[in-house]
């Protein structure tokens, strides 16, 4: 079953085409990765997905409903979740309850506060973080902030999760750490979408990969056909 | 010793509010007329703070509309308690005022709070204005009068609507910050992004709080108007009325949910005393104050004394 479809999606900023006639999809279950040189529009295209933008044209549609032009609060009923490139937590907040919003507010069917925290701290121990869960997001690590921005995301019960280049700036073993966790989401049943950058990261852990050339899809497949494939070459790994 | 230390918290505070609470509604009985005309003011300003203190403390919108939606309560009283006799009952008219204030709030927030930062503030702060003009330009070219009078009701039945209102918005107050409408508005002010991507509705619960927060400014302007009996468009529109709240707030601190409160207490007694003594200086002094509060105390006073105690008991604790 196709979990999100997307079809001549395009955004432009100004007369900047940051997003161009991409047709797009990815499977239930697998684990889809999105590369592409800095600029390519990657991150526009999970804010076109998520509704923090609307799209000037096409159509995005998730577990075959239109989703397009929703707000994201919405959109992120419906199962979809997502982190940022820049990770954007409530600083001030305890990390739990950071978690716990996710739960209170994200998931379809509502539950209690009690039962949010208990969720929230399930969450933090599946996601490896392993500092005290009250202390507040914005004294911890990146690599711990990180992991505060996926259980977020993984509370609000999300069949689907739109990663954004999590594994940046983390050292080598944080790295592995990450892709590690990024199957064990996928084991969870969750549909896995990301963008990243680290190459041997997101050629070992995806099932298919689609590349982005200034808003342009220029090629998408298996991991190994991309990195056979002389445009991708060409444009991005020969560069 | 934290333990400890929790439990004994948890136990005096609401003993000590009930206390006061019940000091408060005694006053009458021991008190002098002076003292319950002064604590009416001073709970009007408690409750114009700590009502600016429900939406803009968490959210991080700073609206400077509190004047305007007092000047509503105002002008409601003195429509429907002239002095010719009252429309309604006392009670029902600070309720409608309430009302009103909560529609206007959700109306304008719905069209403003998609502005961000300083735009906001001046935005609702020409909210002020623009209720102001139309009713002087309506007094002028329709009604032919200049301001209002107002139905003289009794200091005590004042005292006692104002302490109704005062001890419904502090419940108020304290629910919301324990729930997770308190933890979704938090969350829209440290990082309205990822609120919204979280799934927070962040347009309801910004509108929401806002209009909850005007009820309670609206109730407070319809009983101070009547203690005031005449008002016209400057007197109840007046902007001071926008800033206090937020210099109450901020000297109190806004860090504990006690501070605006203790705030607002000092402030307004501050203010009685100061107006007495020194008629000519008492903005100037004032202004002094609060330049003081922000360049050495910027937890505000409670964020000063909690550092104190900390020192006290030993202070291992950082200032989180
Ligand atoms: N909010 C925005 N306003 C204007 N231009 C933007 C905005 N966001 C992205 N862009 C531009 O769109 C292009 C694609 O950006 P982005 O999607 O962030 O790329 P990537 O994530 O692939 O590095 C860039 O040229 C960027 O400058
Ligand atoms: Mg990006």
């Amino acid at each position: 079953m196709r979990m999100l479809e997307g079809e001549k999606v395009t955004k432009y900023f100004g007369g900047l085409a940051a997003v161009l006639q991409v047709d797009f999809y990815v499977e239930q279950g697998e684990i889809f990765g999105l590369i592409g040189p800095n600029g390519a529009g990657k991150t526009t295209l999970f804010n076109l997905i998520s509704g923090a933008f609307t799209p000037k044209s096409g159509v995005i549609k998730f577990k075959g409903e239109k989703i397009s032009g929703l707000k994201p609060y919405k959109i992120c009923r419906m199962g979809m979740a997502r982190t940022f490139q820049e990770v954007k937590i409530f600083a001030n907040v305890p990390a739990v309850q950071n978690v716990a919003l996710g739960a209170l507010f994200g998931a379809p069917k509502s539950v209690s506060t009690a039962e949010a925290t208990k969720e929230a701290e399930e969450l933090l121990d599946f996601v490896g973080f392993a500092v005290p869960k009250n202390i507040p997001a914005g004294g911890l690590t990146l690599a711990n902030q990180k992991r505060v921005e996926i259980a977020r995301a993984l509370a609000t019960k999300a069949d689907m999760l739109l990663l954004d280049e999590v594994m940046a700036g983390l050292t080598p073993t944080e790295t592995a750490e990450a892709m590690e966790l990024v199957k064990r989401i996928r084991d969870r049943g969750v549909t896995v979408f990301l963008i990243e950058h680290v190459m041997r990261a997101i050629m070992g852990v995806c099932d298919r990969i689609m590349v982005l050339h200034h808003g342009e899809k220029i090629a998408d497949g298996t991991p190994k056909e991309i990195s056979t494939s002389k445009k991708v070459i060409e444009v991005y790994l020969g560069e | 010793m934290d333990m400890s230390l929790f439990r004994s918290r948890r136990l005096w505070i609401p003993g000590l509010a009930l206390l006061v609470l019940v000091g408060l509604a005694t006053l009458p009985l021991y008190g002098s007329l002076y003292m319950t005309i002064l604590m009416t003011a001073i709970l009007m300003y408690i409750i114009l703070t700590v009502s600016w203190v429900i939406f803009s403390g968490p959210s991080g919108y700073l609206s400077l509309a509190s004047a305007a939606f007092f000047g509503v309560g105002i002008y409601t009283s003195a429509i429907l308690l002239p002095t010719k006799g009252a429309v309604l009952p006392v009670l029902v008219v600070v309720l409608i005022a309430g009302a009103i204030s909560f529609v206007v709030a959700v109306l304008v927030g719905a069209l403003t709070l998609r502005l961000r930062g300083i735009y906001f503030a001046i935005f609702t702060f020409g909210l002020v204005e623009l209720i102001k003009q139309v009713l002087i330009f309506f007094e002028i070219s329709v009604t032919g009068t200049r301001g209002r009078f107002i139905m003289l009701v009794d200091t005590h039945t004042i005292f006692y609507i104002m302490l109704g209102i005062f001890v419904v918005l502090m419940l108020t107050a304290y629910f919301i910050r324990r729930s997770k409408f308190g933890l979704a508005l938090r969350s829209i002010g440290e990082n309205e992004e990822a609120a919204a991507h979280s799934g927070v509705n962040v347009t309801m619960v910004k509108v929401i709080t806002f209009g909850i927060s005007a009820v309670f400014m609206g109730a407070a302007g319809a009983v101070i108007a009547m203690r005031w009996t005449y008002i016209d468009p400057y007197i109840a529109f007046n902007p001071l009325f926008s800033f206090l709240p937020v210099l109450m707030a901020i000297f109190g601190g806004l860090g504990q949910f006690y501070g605006p409160l203790i705030g607002a207490a000092i402030f307004a007694y501050l203010e009685e005393v100061l107006l007495t003594k020194f008629p000519y200086y008492y903005m100037l002094i004032f202004g002094c104050v609060l330049v003081g509060t922000m360049l050495f105390m910027p937890m505000g006073l409670t964020g000063l004394i909690q550092r104190g105690w900390r020192r006290l008991i030993g202070g291992q604790h950082a200032d989180a």
